[in-house]
């Protein structure tokens, strides 16, 4: 996760480490311009100086691989070739059975293809949209020996589609895998109400309700930050907005009363909830 | 600052002692009258200087002697180290997290030089000096996860991530409150709680393995275990019950306070960087129930919990045969009167 100094404020953007994990000295990500950036693609492009430090967070495997895995199938799609690459290096550390199938625009847009081509030989598949050329998912997924692991990283849209064709064609769940989330993601701008003090505290959309509240100096429980344990359970009197409830800990049944709410991962959609702190 | 390291025995003649130091930090685990499961993990992020949390692995004057008592369970069952083929990965990365800690968090008694994949270990309580080189096991005299937890107090299981559960595919376990590790490797998170009564009923295990396997690099968590212990004794493994397991019949109102202790773990768990596994580390900590008693709130409180234990705890931990001998030798210590929530001693 970098923090990129933008004129409208700090943006959080994560990338993908695309350098050799077993060098400490420094990590290397790549980055596509886009053409309607929101500014962090083109303040990196244009506004980064070299030498100018950015504050970057913890990696965070967000794809992890199946390290018992008998043959790992590799597919990107456009610049999700970046998690792609550096599988395909590990696996290629390890000495391990693979194959990368990289789905692009065109020519110009195959980045690091060369790079793939140093790890994986001859097992590189390239389909480049300009020539016509299109990644089959059937036709990938057949037929494959048992102890397979099948690897996308791209837009939703494939995303979505290598899911079903798998399923449809009895991949088990586990041998599929593609980016998952690791924390809840921030949400909408909402305002908490302390109905004890009669304080009221503003949530911004990329904090959670637990960190505002310790921000303005009220002092909630908590114990594990990560919805789990259960000490942040708060009651809630009033609420004007939805629930978007994030923890492990709440029952059904406790989340359709709308009574409670655990604010060190959930939050609600915009507006105003009223708590009994 | 320099620890002063005992020289004792954790068997035989058990001449394993706390100073008044090492009572009065003593991670005491009961902040209310009753005890039942929870997911009671919270961040592992330091804490008070001198407290068992201060640093990522703790080590204290107990740490040359249970080295020695490590080497030794080792020497006469070597399968207490396993560590499946494809965990090697994760071995190197507790190697790493383990020395990088102990170099930066106790200059005293530890050093490591990195120069590139070049690395220099200096272990000067034990008097070890080791060059190696990261990644090439063969330049190690013990496999990298039995090299370094070989220096290290407490036991350590590297559990695998995979399939959306974590298996416990590494372990070195010369310390453990009676499970087997031969038994245990390769197991999944639930398969291997499977003994704990009433906390899979309550969804404890459901919601600390979702928890755990969202954890995040560079963001440690921890939490309290407990057992309790007849003599200070380490390898109470199912492998030497016969060895110890007789001990339980051995206490009386006399020995009681000396002979009985209370082991509480301080298990902490650590995302690793490069085989996205995570690192479990319980380390036990052991004070005689007449130690912990010196403090009048622990004395009291540990009465409370013992007496109020519901009878499948107590069977699951073992101390069915001893437990009405402790709690009639700590109610003596018990007034009664009401007190505050927290695990302080004073």
């Amino acid at each position: 996760m970098l923090s990129l100094p933008l004129p409208g404020g700090i943006r959080r953007n994560p990338y993908s480490l695309v350098g050799d994990p077993h060098d400490r000295r420094k990590w290397r990500i790549a980055v596509r311009r886009q053409e309607q950036s929101r500014g962090g693609s083109a303040w990196l492009h244009e506004s980064a100086r070299e030498g100018q430090p950015l504050k970057v967070s913890m990696p965070a495997n967000l794809f992890p691989m199946a390290r018992l895995a008998r043959h790992h199938i590799l597919i990107a799609g456009g610049i999700g070739v970046t998690p792609i690459v550096s599988h395909a290096r590990e696996l290629a550390r390890l000495g391990h059975s693979f194959e990368v199938h990289y789905a692009h625009r065109a020519p110009e847009f195959g980045v690091l293809v060369d790079e793939l081509r140093q790890l994986a030989g001859g097992d590189v598949y390239c389909y480049v949209a300009s020539r016509n050329e299109m990644l089959d998912f059937r036709q990938l997924l057949a037929e494959r020996p048992l102890g397979t692991h099948a690897y996308l990283c791209g837009p939703q849209g494939m995303v979505e589609n290598f899911h079903q064709v798998a399923r449809d064609m009895g991949w088990p769940d586990t041998h599929v895998h593609s980016e998952r989330f690791l924390a809840p993601p921030p949400g909408e701008a909402f305002a908490v109400k302390l109905a004890r003090s009669g304080r009221e505290v503003a949530v911004p959309g990329d904090q959670s309700m637990l960190e505002a509240l310790e921000a303005a100096g009220a002092e909630p429980p908590f114990l594990c930050r990560g919805g789990a344990c259960g000490q942040c359970e708060t009651e809630v009197i009033a609420c004007d907005s939805a629930f978007q409830h994030n923890d492990l800990f709440l029952s059904q049944p406790e989340r359709d009363s709308g009574r409670k709410i655990m604010p060190c991962v959930s939050r609600i959609a915009g507006g105003c909830i009223t708590i009994n702190l | 600052m320099a620890i002063a390291f005992h020289d004792e025995t954790f068997r035989n003649d058990y001449t394993y002692r706390n100073s008044d130091e090492g009572v009065r930090r003593f991670p005491f685990p009961f902040g209310q009258d009753e005890y039942m499961y929870s997911v009671n993990i919270e961040p592992h992020a330091g804490g008070a200087p001198g407290s068992v949390y201060e640093h990522a692995f703790d080590i204290d004057e107990h740490y040359v002697s249970e080295c020695r008592d490590r080497a030794i369970t080792l020497e006469r069952d070597p399968g207490r180290c396993e560590s499946l083929p494809h965990m090697i990965d994760a071995e190197w990365d507790v190697l790493e997290l383990i020395m990088t800690s102990l170099a930066r968090d106790y200059p005293d008694h530890f050093r490591l030089r990195q120069d590139g994949t070049h690395w220099h270990w200096i272990n000067l309580p034990l008097g070890i000096e080791q060059s190696f080189v990261f990644g090439d096991a063969a330049t190690l005299p013990y496999p990298p996860f039995e090299y370094i937890t070989r220096q290290t107090q407490g036991d350590f299981v590297i559990l695998d991530q995979r399939d959306g559960d974590l298996w416990a595919d590494s372990g070195m376990i010369t310390q453990q409150a009676d499970w087997s590790l031969t038994f245990d490797v390769g197991m999944s998170f639930k398969e291997w709680h499977g003994p704990v009564p009433r906390a899979h009923e309550i969804g404890v295990f459901d919601r600390a393995l979702k928890y755990l396997l969202m954890l995040q690099l560079g963001k440690p968590v921890r939490r309290l275990n407990w057992t309790m212990t007849v003599n200070p004794r380490l390898d109470t493994a199912p492998e030497t019950y016969p060895e110890w397991g007789q001990d339980r019949a051995s206490v009386t109102p006399d020995n009681v306070a000396k002979k009985v202790h209370l082991r509480v773990e301080l298990q902490t768990l650590f995302r690793l960087p490069r085989s996205n596994g995570v690192l479990f580390s319980i380390r036990g900590y052991l004070a005689s129930v007449g130690d912990l008693a010196r403090y009048p709130r622990w004395g009291k409180r540990l009465h409370r919990v013992l007496r109020d234990l519901p009878q499948d705890l107590a069977e699951y931990k073992g101390l069915v045969r001893y437990k009405p001998t402790v709690v009639a030798w700590l109610s003596q210590q018990d007034d009664g009167a009401a007190l505050e929530v927290g695990t302080h001693p004073e």
